[in-house]
């Protein structure tokens, strides 16, 4: 993170701005401050137009028609694939397999990987600070074959217990499946070392890169991970869209997920064999204008540089810690050393829920609650917390905005 | 009072009120004022589970009509709470099942029963008309 804040920031929010139009509009009377980016990115006008150019003049079904229009939506479709590889540094295209979303890759790894390598008295390993996402279809991929799942602890910065971690691979370990950042607490965890550690025993690591993809640089084969999920409309892209990284071996080696078209070879009422990556995972007809509109998402963030927004957000972050640290009864959820764009806190004995109503009246969105994550909450035993997440189109006069929203949730609970 | 009186004088206590933020400080001030249910009644038993604040209900009968306590851990959903149990407590099992609560929307907070909220109102609501249905059987 030192070198990401002696970046030197080059990003012109207020000309970005531009380029969201639901940033100009108002809610409940107000000018919208949309704090509430961990959830759900805004989308730039250039996502919004290639979903309706594509509607408008390139619809066709791709991988099967011979005319053009089919053509040239399967070439728009894939170049997508090839975007994706290069925004990740993944060595092949075809080790990309395009799902619904982060939670729709982890199923499909947990259905197919897992019920083929976990039995009997194996164990998954996960940390404390998964999101649901990545601890629901592990403990049923548990259930069916009675294995076990394994919880990597945290310590009260909400930081991963390294040593603790360390204990816990073994030879039972057959999977390791952890956030790179956390979605309730903003901690950045060691993922290379995590991964490391795992391969010293020949035990594959999933990371669910959902809240790190679109605010830190990720090149795969550096993380040396094998296998990398997470979702389009995080990065500024459409809902709906996400993606699988997987190494080709593993993936080679996987039994198919779901049966359909695209994804088999020949079919016959006998016998269907598979087809080749990625197809072999991409059962039916995609979300075709999703993926070309997830292409024009990334053409943004890197016309933007991945660098320059991860600089801007971590000092926009800084700002708003020192200046929520002088909002009266505040206590922060999470104070790891290395964080990214993620402040959850508590104000005094005031209800989530509540400070949540208030601050939408003013105009403010922040998510309340448990953030899909409660066995983190009862980890530090509160029923949940208010959450800020910022992103580069956000400003230091938000963060006022923001401050000001609170004295005054304080002033009517008191 | 019938519950459509009831319903009448509270969009009045409302009126009072044309900003948002007087109907909000009304509404914490009922919540912070009452102690709307025994604490033995707190039960894991009792719990409403809402993904944002949690609801506490617990209904008896009184000859023939039906008594009402309840809390939230959020004083915004406890403020609700203390104007659907005046509404809703202390009338009999066919008018609870009856009302339609119109109250809420004309006071201008029917966004507070949005399902998806997940605030627990709405199950609450569904909860109380349960036991009300599930007390008249028991009345014949």
């Amino acid at each position: 993170m030192t070198t990401v804040a002696q970046h030197k920031i080059v990003l012109d929010v207020e000309h970005i701005r531009k380029d969201f139009p639901i940033l100009s509009r108002k809610v409940n009377g107000k000018h919208l401050v949309y704090f509430d980016n961990a959830a759900t990115s805004q989308k730039p006008q250039p996502v919004i137009d290639a979903t309706n150019k594509y509607y408008s003049f390139e619809n066709a079904n791709i991988h099967r028609g011979v005319h053009t229009l089919s053509q040239e939506a399967t070439s728009a479709y894939e170049v997508v694939r090839e975007k994706v590889r290069a925004f990740i540094n993944a060595d092949k295209s075809y080790e990309i397999i395009f799902t619904k979303g982060t939670t729709d890759s982890i199923n499909l790894v947990a259905s197919t990987f897992g019920r083929t390598h976990v039995g009997e008295g194996d164990e998954v390993l996960i940390s404390a600070m998964e999101h649901h996402s990545n601890i629901v279809p592990w403990q049923m991929l548990c259930e069916e074959k009675k294995a076990k799942l394994k919880v990597i602890p945290i310590n009260e910065n909400g930081e991963l217990l390294m040593d603790e971690y360390k204990k816990l691979l073994s030879s039972k370990t057959k999977i390791v499946a952890v956030a790179h950042i956390s979605n309730s607490l903003g901690t950045i965890n060691p993922v290379k070392e995590i991964i490391a550690l795992a391969h010293e025993k020949n035990i594959p690591v999933l990371i669910d890169g959902a809240q790190a993809i679109h605010h830190e640089k990720v090149d795969v084969q550096y993380l040396n991970c094998d296998f990398y999920v997470f979702s389009a409309h995080k990065m500024y892209g459409p809902t709906g869209v996400g993606v699988l990284y997987g190494k080709e071996e593993l993936l080679n080696a996987m039994p198919p997920y779901q049966g359909g078209g695209d994804m088999i070879k020949t079919v016959t009422f006998e016998k269907t064999t598979y087809n080749e990556l990625p197809h072999k995972f991409e059962a039916g007809t995609p979300n075709i204008a999703g993926g070309i509109a997830f292409g024009a998402a990334i053409d943004y963030i890197n016309s933007l540089g991945v660098e320059n927004i991860s600089a801007y957000e971590h000092e926009l972050t800084s700002y708003a810690l020192q200046q929520l640290n002088n909002v009266p009864g505040i206590k922060f959820i999470g104070k790891a050393k290395e964080r990214a764009s993620v402040i959850s806190f508590l104000l005094d004995n005031i209800h989530p829920y509540d400070a949540g109503v208030i601050l939408d009246k003013m105009g403010i969105a922040v998510r309340t609650g448990h953030h899909c994550t409660q066995p983190l909450m009862d980890r530090f035993r509160i029923p949940g917390t208010v959450r800020a997440s910022f992103s580069f189109y956000n400003t230091k006069e938000e963060v006022d905005t923001l401050v000001k929203g609170l004295h005054k949730v304080i002033d009517m609970f008191k | 009072m019938s519950i459509k009186e009831i319903e009448e004088t509270i969009v009045e206590e409302f009126g009072y009120y044309d900003d948002w933020m007087g109907k909000y400080e009304f509404i914490i001030e009922l919540g912070k004022s009452l102690p709307l249910i025994a604490e033995k009644y707190k039960t894991e038993e009792n719990i409403i589970k809402g993904c944002q604040s949690r609801v506490w209900l617990h209904a008896e009968a009184e000859g023939d009509k039906i008594v009402f306590t309840a809390d939230s851990d959020a004083i915004i959903t406890k403020g609700l709470i203390s104007l659907l149990i005046r509404v809703l407590s202390h009338q009999t099992p066919d008018e609870i099942i009856n009302a339609d609560l119109r109250f809420i929307d004309r006071i201008g907070l029917k966004e507070h029963l949005s399902p998806t909220r997940s605030n627990g109102l709405v199950s609450m609501i569904k909860q109380m008309k349960l036991y009300a249905l599930a007390l008249k059987t028991k009345m014949l």
